[in-house]
C-alpha cells in the first residue's frame, strides 16, 4: 500500500557527500552510553508497532498454513494446535494454483516491462526544456497519485461494452465488428496479418491497465535519471557525428541501466504483489486471477484461513527467490538496500 | 567514446519525410533523417502521452456532469453540452441514506479521520525514530534499518490474513482504530526510511555547537534538527495522508460490513458493483474522491516529486 513513496527509500545508504552521522567510533564514555539509550528510546514506538503489527502476524501466518482452520472454528484454534502439512499439499496440487501462478508471472513481468517501457518514452521525450514542460509533467503523474478505486472505476465505465466510450467510438471509427468486453472475455480472436490469434483479453487490458498506472513512477525516476548526465558525453558524442539513435543506445542508455534495473526489481516485486487493481477490474475473473486475489477469496468467501495462509506464504516465497536471483543474477545489491 | 564512422551532418535538412535509414552519401544523411523523424515523433509522443494520462480524469468530471438518460443515449459525447450540465449528481452522492442519497458525507469524514490521525501518529512516532537512525548510534540500528526496508516490501496480502483473523477474534473489525494501527505500523518504516535520508544531508555542526554549549540530546533534537527538517516532515505528512486516504486493501478487510465506516474509497467500490446506483452519481463520487488528492499533489508537486527522486541521482 505504501508505494507511493516508493524512490526515497532506494536512495537507501547516505546521501552522497553527508557528512557520517556516525561519530567516534566505538567511544564507551559516558556520552556514548546516553546516546546509546536515548536511541533505543526514541526508536523503541515504531519497534514495538511493526514488531505487534507485522512481524508476530506474519509468524502467525506461518503457524496458520500449518493447522486447519477455517473461519468457523477459528475461536478454538491456539497457536498450538494439530500441524499438518495438509494446507501446503491441497494448495500446490489444486486445479486452479498453478493457472493462477502463471497469471501472476505474466501480469507481473509485462506490466513492469510496459511501465518502464512507456515512462522511458515518456522521460526521453520530456527531456529538453519547452514551453509548458513543468505543468506536462506534473499531468502525467496523474495515473500514478489518483486513488486505485477511481481509476478503475473510470476505466471500467470506459471500457464497458454497453455504454462505454471507447466501444462507442472502436466500433464507430476503428471498425469493429462488435463491442470488446475488456474485462470479462477470457480470450478472443483476433486476426492479425491474416491469421486468427487468440488473445487473453481481459489479461492483457488488467496489464495495460498496470502500465498505464505505474508508468509514472518510472517516468520519475528516469528523468531524474537523466538530469543527472553530463551534457558534455552528449555534446562530445554529437561532435563526432553520433546520430540520436547511437546517442541513445551508447551513450544515455549505459547510464539509464542501473536505473532502469532497480526499476524493475521495485515494479515487479509490487506488481507481483498487486491485489487492488485486478481485484477491482475484475474481481479476479475471466483469467486474471493472480495469486494475491485467490488468497483474499479463500479468506473471505470461502473461510478458509489455512488454505489462505498457506498460499500468501507460498506467494513471498516465490517472490523472495525471484528477487535473490535476480539480485544474485543482475544486481549490485547496494542499489536495493 | 563513440565507435562511429558516420561523417559529421552537413546536409540540411529538407522535408524529413525520406525513410532511407543508411544513406551516408547522397541527399539525406542518417543524421538528418533522425534528427526530423525526431522532431516530428516528440510533439506526437508527448501530446499522447498527455491525453492518456489525463483522458480518463476529464471524462470522470464529464460523466460526472451528465444526466444518466443523456449518457445512455450518446455514450460517445466527449464533453458536456452546456444545456445539460446537472450537478445533481454530486448532491445525490454526498446526502445522507437516510434522505436517498449515497451518504459520501459520512465517508469523507471517516476517511478524513482514519487518513489525519495516520500522518499525527506515524509521525510522532518516526520523526524521533528517524532521528535516531540517522545520529545516534545504538544496539541492533543497522538490523532495525533492515527491518523497515523489509516491511516495505512485504506483501499486503501476507498481512491480511492475519491481521483479519486477528481483528476478527478480538472484534476490532468495523472498528477505525484497527485500521489506524494497520496504517501506522505500514507507514511509519517507511517515513522513518525517507526522513532518515534527510537527516543525513544535514550537516552535524549545527548540533554539535549546540551540544557544546550544553543542550541534551532531545534538545538538540527539538530546536535543531526538527525545524532544519521541516521540509521533508510536511512532504512526508502529504505522503502518508494520500497513502491512507488512497488506500483499500485493509478498509476492505476491516470495514466493509458496516456501512457507516465505509472510508470514501470503500464506499465508491462497493456501490460500484450495484445497478440501483446510477453510473453518473458514482462518478461524481470518484471525482470527489480524487480531487482532494489531486489538489493535495498539485499544490505541492515541487517538494513531493523533489523528495521523491532525491536518491535517484545516486544510480
Amino acid at each position: 500500500m505504501s508505494q507511493i513513496a516508493g524512490p526515497a527509500v532506494v536512495a537507501g545508504g547516505q546521501a552522497p557527500g553527508a557528512p557520517s552521522p556516525r561519530g567516534p567510533r566505538r567511544r564507551r564514555s559516558a556520552r556514548g552510553r546516553e546516546e546509546s539509550r536515548t536511541g533505543l528510546l526514541l526508536i523503541t514506538p515504531t519497534v514495538v508497532i511493526v514488531v505487534a503489527v507485522v512481524v508476530l502476524p506474519v509468524l502467525w501466518t506461518v503457524s496458520l498454513a500449518f493447522q486447519s482452520v477455517r473461519l468457523l472454528n477459528l475461536r478454538t484454534t491456539g497457536i498450538i494446535g494439530d500441524y499438518t502439512v495438509e494446507n501446503f499439499v491441497d494448495v500446490l496440487t489444486s486445479s486452479g494454483f498453478a493457472e493462477s501462478l502463471l497469471t501472476t508471472v505474466l501480469y507481473s513481468v509485462l506490466g513492469t516491462a510496459g511501465a518502464i517501457l512507456v515512462g522511458l518514452v515518456a522521460a526521453l521525450a520530456l527531456r529538453h526544456p519547452f514551453r509548458g514542460r513543468g505543468v506536462i509533467r506534473a499531468a502525467l503523474l496523474l495515473p500514478y497519485v489518483a486513488p486505485v478505486v477511481a481509476a478503475t472505476f473510470v476505466w471500467t465505465t470506459m471500457l464497458s461494452p454497453q455504454f462505454g466510450v471507447v466501444n462507442h467510438w472502436g466500433t464507430r471509427l476503428l471498425g469493429w465488428d462488435e463491442p470488446v468486453a475488456f474485462l470479462s472475455s477470457r480470450s478472443d480472436e483476433v486476426s492479425l496479418l491474416g491469421l486468427d490469434v487468440s488473445v487473453p483479453t481481459a489479461l492483457l487490458t488488467v496489464i495495460a491497465f498496470e502500465a498505464w498506472r505505474s508508468f509514472p513512477f518510472a517516468f520519475l525516476f528516469l528523468t531524474a535519471r537523466l538530469q543527472a548526465v553530463p551534457d558534455t558525453l552528449d555534446e562530445a558524442a554529437r561532435v563526432d557525428g553520433a546520430t540520436p539513435t547511437q546517442r541513445l543506445r551508447h551513450i544515455l542508455m549505459p547510464q539509464l541501466l542501473p536505473t532502469i534495473a532497480v526499476l524493475s526489481v521495485l515494479r515487479f516485486i509490487w506488481t507481483f504483489n498487486n491485489f487492488d487493481d485486478i481485484y477491482l477490474l475484475t474481481g479476479g475473473g475471466a483469467g486474471t486471477e493472480v495469486v494475491s486475489v485467490r488468497v483474499f477469496d479463500f479468506l473471505t468467501a470461502r473461510g478458509d484461513i489455512g488454505a489462505a495462509a498457506a498460499q500468501s506464504l507460498v506467494l513471498a516465497a516465490i517472490l523472495a527467490v525471484a528477487v535473490t536471483a535476480y539480485l544474485k543474477l543482475f544486481g549490485r545489491p547496494e542499489e536495493v538496500a | 567514446m563513440s565507435t562511429t564512422r558516420t561523417p559529421p551532418a552537413r546536409t540540411a535538412v529538407d522535408g524529413g519525410r525520406s525513410r532511407r535509414p543508411r544513406s551516408a552519401g547522397g541527399g539525406l544523411s542518417r543524421d538528418a533523417v533522425e534528427n526530423a523523424t525526431i522532431r516530428l515523433l516528440r510533439p506526437l509522443v508527448v501530446v499522447v502521452l498527455l491525453l492518456v494520462s489525463v483522458f480518463p480524469f476529464y471524462y470522470m468530471v464529464v460523466l460526472s456532469l451528465r444526466p444518466l438518460d443523456a449518457v445512455l443515449r450518446d455514450p460517445g459525447a466527449l464533453w458536456v453540452p452546456p444545456d445539460q450540465v446537472d450537478p445533481d449528481t454530486y448532491a445525490d452522492v454526498l446526502r445522507s441514506v437516510q434522505s436517498g442519497g449515497q451518504g459520501f458525507l459520512t465517508f469523507i469524514g471517516n476517511s478524513l479521520v482514519v487518513a489525519l490521525a495516520t500522518v499525527a501518529l506515524s509521525m510522532l512516532v518516526a520523526v524521533p525514530g528517524a532521528y535516531a537512525v540517522s545520529r545516534l548510534e545504538f544496539f541492533g540500528r543497522r538490523r532495525i534499518s533492515a527491518l523497515f526496508l523489509a516491511v516495505y516490501f512485504f506483501p499486503a496480502i501476507l498481512l491480511a490474513v492475519p491481521l483479519f483473523v486477528f481483528f476478527t477474534r478480538i472484534g476490532l473489525r468495523g472498528s477505525l482504530v484497527g485500521l489506524l494501527v494497520v496504517y501506522v505500523a505500514q507507514v511509519a518504516a517507511v517515513t522513518i526510511y525517507m526522513l532518515r535520508n534527510y537527516f543525513d544531508t544535514i550537516p552535524v555542526s549545527l548540533e554539535e555547537a549546540a551540544a557544546i554549549d550544553g543542550a541534551t540530546r532531545l534538545q538538540v533534537m527539538r530546536k535543531i534538527a526538527l525545524p532544519l527538517a521541516m521540509p521533508a516532515i510536511v512532504s512526508n505528512g502529504l505522503f502518508v495522508f494520500m497513502i491512507a486516504w488512497n488506500e483499500f486493501l485493509f478498509a476492505l478487510l476491516f470495514l466493509v460490513e458496516r456501512r457507516d465506516r465505509w472510508t470514501v474509497s470503500l464506499g465508491l467500490s462497493q456501490l460500484a458493483g450495484s445497478i440501483e446506483v446510477p453510473t453518473t452519481v458514482l462518478m461524481a463520487g470518484s471525482v470527489i474522491l480524487t480531487l482532494p488528492i489531486v489538489v493535495l499533489f498539485f499544490a505541492s508537486e515541487r517538494l513531493l516529486v523533489g523528495g521523491l527522486t532525491a536518491g535517484a541521482e545516486k544510480g
